[in-house]
């Protein structure tokens, strides 16, 4: 014969402990987040470069045995009313050489609007050998009502770059960078 | 309190609506969970049906891409959250204590809870489409099933309605889950060991422990969604620093293990079925839990390949395609013990044996179209094509609903007391598999032909295929009327079933009368 009372007590002993599994198990949900970050920051995985200036090496040369191509393309998010275009779509460029590329915005509205770059690599190999010296995307960029501006970019690739890679893509995508009810 | 007065208070139990709101029997319950879950597998079925009717000729004859997207969505969270998942539970209710020598689930209140969690769950993803009638809001979720970041985030009040009606459900199948766990490992008969135990419990354990590590990674994912969208936060916003992407990755986290937390309660059912019309012990019982755990296991590390497109890293790519083809390997072995089962046995196929041995066949499709997809070279031509759609539904509709119908009819006559009618079934059956696959086999050759799922239009080469497939897919909707003509009809009456429905069937449950006391096993039978 089972006695009731003691089995009751046990079941609920055990259903607590999953309750726990459960717990572990919304925390963990939670603890991805970071840990995706710094998975990212370590593997260049989700191709966020860097979002302050590279120091330039006195002693890096120029890999002359090679081209890479760097291409440029550009979105600009729901909620930003802008133009926004790469000067150019491609440059062939050697690894550490210093180049300089220009991307152009208009703000298409009559107000000024604040907006904030951000940019993304692929192939993801590639994010921590693009190498940016100056940048619009490291700060917010303000546009004045039906203002053009021409926003440089000055970079190199790391002659570390892995000798398989011979086109990098590099994207901006531009947002509203104050909530838009503002 | 002594068992005589508990079953005695327990036999007055109120009549009428107050039973089914109030009870704590776990075979109510699992009543409960299996009409529940029939009357949303029409719900589901109506709403493709809706978009098959779009789909049946080129341009936009029916309705608008944004409600065809709302249909498509609400379609697959239906029919997962509130069909497939609620039907192996109501099973789980009704059998488990039967087939474990139990007088109850361990949690008889919990599961009372557990149920009645669904049916507002039910009302919050379908009443968007109710509301956008009357000009509130634009309508259900039209993201698919998957809520995938940015446009979840910018997606109207239907995305806030999916994410509560997700975190009812959640919480609804964490409860099940334990209550699942808490009556396997404690309310067993004396004697039945765990390795004595049937593997419809086995099956169902592997999935609870399943469900409760990873559903709170989906809520935790759909709660910060819900801060994206209305709180300030940038989980998945990248202006703000967030990654759209990391949505991918906890959705999925816990959307791979969902596919074997689907199937695993069938694999466990089906061998019950093989052993019992082939009147043979089931072959391999070891080496089918062996496999269930290697299955489980491998689950929670695979699920980048639900988007290798997105741009991983070529060692990721590798890692996730390998691992993923890994899972072939047990359940090679699950499909070679259910071959053997049947091997020189005397076999007779009435209806469960037909579903069976035609859930065999069509899950083995299943299965080897999703070896195709793993394939991280091949996938950059099928990702988010009709083929990734025709897939699923072979292991979903096939491996998933045909094994839970092989169930319904093996386990009726013993819920009921009453036989079914076996031309019926076997109608059922055969209009079943053929339309099925007069619906999906288009799909396979569509994909490949490059038409992409989730789009209400097509190009005139993709014609006839969406054609064909509209035709099965309404024969297959309508048979399904056969099936609840003839649950209803033996629920109502009809032969009476003897204790021991089938000849060969095995387990405990066959020990007691058919229909099965309110109260069985109060004394529990102890297992040699």
């Amino acid at each position: 014969m089972i006695d009731q009372e003691k089995r009751a007590a046990d079941n609920k002993r055990l259903a607590w402990k999953l309750m726990w599994v459960v717990a572990g198990a919304v925390l963990f949900a939670f603890a991805l987040v970071p840990l995706y970050n710094v998975f990212c920051d370590l593997t260049g995985l989700n191709g966020k470069t860097e979002g302050l200036p590279a120091a330039v090496q006195k002693t890096m040369k120029v890999d002359e045995s090679r081209w890479v191509t760097v291409e440029f393309t550009s979105s600009v998010m729901p909620g930003l009313a802008w133009n926004f275009y790469p000067t150019q779509t491609s440059m062939k460029v050697r690894p550490g050489q210093i180049m300089l590329a220009t991307f152009e915005a208009k703000n298409m509205t009559n107000e000024t609007v604040v907006g904030q770059a951000i940019p993304s690599v692929s192939p993801s190999q590639a994010t921590f050998h693009f190498k940016k010296i100056e940048c619009f995307c490291f700060e917010r960029q303000e546009l004045k009502a039906g203002e053009s501006k021409e926003m440089p970019l000055r970079f190199y690739v790391s002659p570390d770059l892995p000798k398989d890679i011979r086109t990098v893509t590099l994207s901006y995508a531009f947002f509203h960078a104050v909530p838009t009810e503002n | 309190m002594s068992t005589a007065t508990a079953a005695h208070h327990h036999d007055d139990h109120p009549t009428g609506i107050m039973r089914w709101l109030t009870t704590t029997n776990h075979k109510d319950i699992g009543t409960m969970y299996l009409t529940f879950s029939l009357i949303m597998f029409l719900v589901g079925g109506s709403m493709i049906l809706a978009v098959r009717a779009e789909l049946f000729q080129p341009g936009l004859q029916l309705m608008q891409p944004e409600f065809f997207n709302q249909l498509i969505g609400v379609h697959a969270l239906v029919m997962i959250f509130a069909a497939l998942m609620p039907a192996a539970t109501g099973f789980a209710n009704w059998m488990l204590p039967l087939q474990l020598g139990a007088p109850d689930m361990a949690l008889p209140r919990l599961n009372n809870w557990g149920f009645w969690l669904l049916p507002p769950a039910a009302i919050l993803l379908t009443a968007p489409f109710i509301l956008a009638l009357f000009g509130i809001g634009d309508g259900a979720i039209a993201t698919g099933w998957t809520f995938y970041t940015p446009l979840s985030v910018q997606g109207g009040i239907g995305v806030d309605f999916a994410i509560f009606a997700v975190h009812l459900l959640g919480i609804s199948s964490v409860m099940g889950s334990i209550n699942v766990l808490v009556t396997i490992f404690n309310m067993r008969a004396p004697g039945m060991t765990l390795m004595k135990m049937p593997l419809f419990a086995w099956g169902w354990m592997i999935t609870a422990f399943l469900l409760i590590a990873t559903i709170p990674v989906l809520a935790g994912a759909v709660t910060m969604l819900l801060t994206d969208r209305h709180f300030g936060t940038h989980f998945f916003d990248a202006a703000g620093g967030g990654d759209p992407i990391l949505f991918q990755h906890l959705f999925w986290f816990f959307g791979h293990p969902e596919v074997y937390i689907l199937l695993l309660p069938v694999w466990g059912l089906i061998p019950h079925i093989l052993s019992a019309f082939s009147r043979k012990p089931t072959y391999g019982y070891k080496a089918q839990i062996y496999s269930f755990w290697a299955i489980g296991i491998l689950s929670v590390v695979v699920w980048a390949h639900h988007f290798f497109t997105v741009g991983l890293p070529i060692p990721a790519l590798l890692y996730f395609m390998y691992s993923t083809m890994a899972i072939s390997l047990p359940l090679a072995v699950l499909f070679f013990c259910w071959i053997a089962t049947m091997w020189k046995g005397s076999m007779t196929f009435e209806t469960p044996m037909l579903f069976a041995t035609g859930w065999i066949i069509l899950f083995g499709i299943g299965g080897l179209t999703g070896l195709i997809l793993a394939d991280v070279a091949a996938d950059a031509q099928y990702h988010h094509s009709y083929f990734v759609v025709a897939h699923f539904h072979y292991t979903l509709f096939a491996g998933g609903i045909m094994g839970i119908m092989a169930g319904v009819y093996y386990w009726l006559p013993k819920m009921t007391g009453h036989m079914y009618s076996e031309t019926l079934g076997k109608l059922h059956f055969w209009l079943t598999a053929i339309a099925f696959n007069v619906t999906f086999i288009p799909q396979f050759f569509l994909g490949l032909a490059g038409m992409p799922r989730r789009i209400p239009d097509y190009a005139l080469q993709f014609s006839e295929f969406n054609m064909i497939s509209t035709i099965g897919a309404f024969t297959l909707g309508l048979s399904q009327l056969i099936m609840v003509y003839n649950i209803v009809r033996c629920v109502r009456g009809g032969k009476k079933a003897e204790a021991k429905v089938w000849e060969g069937a095995e387990g405990l449950e066959w020990t007691l009368p058919s229909p099965p006391p309110y109260h069985s096993f109060t004394e529990q039978p102890v297992i040699k």
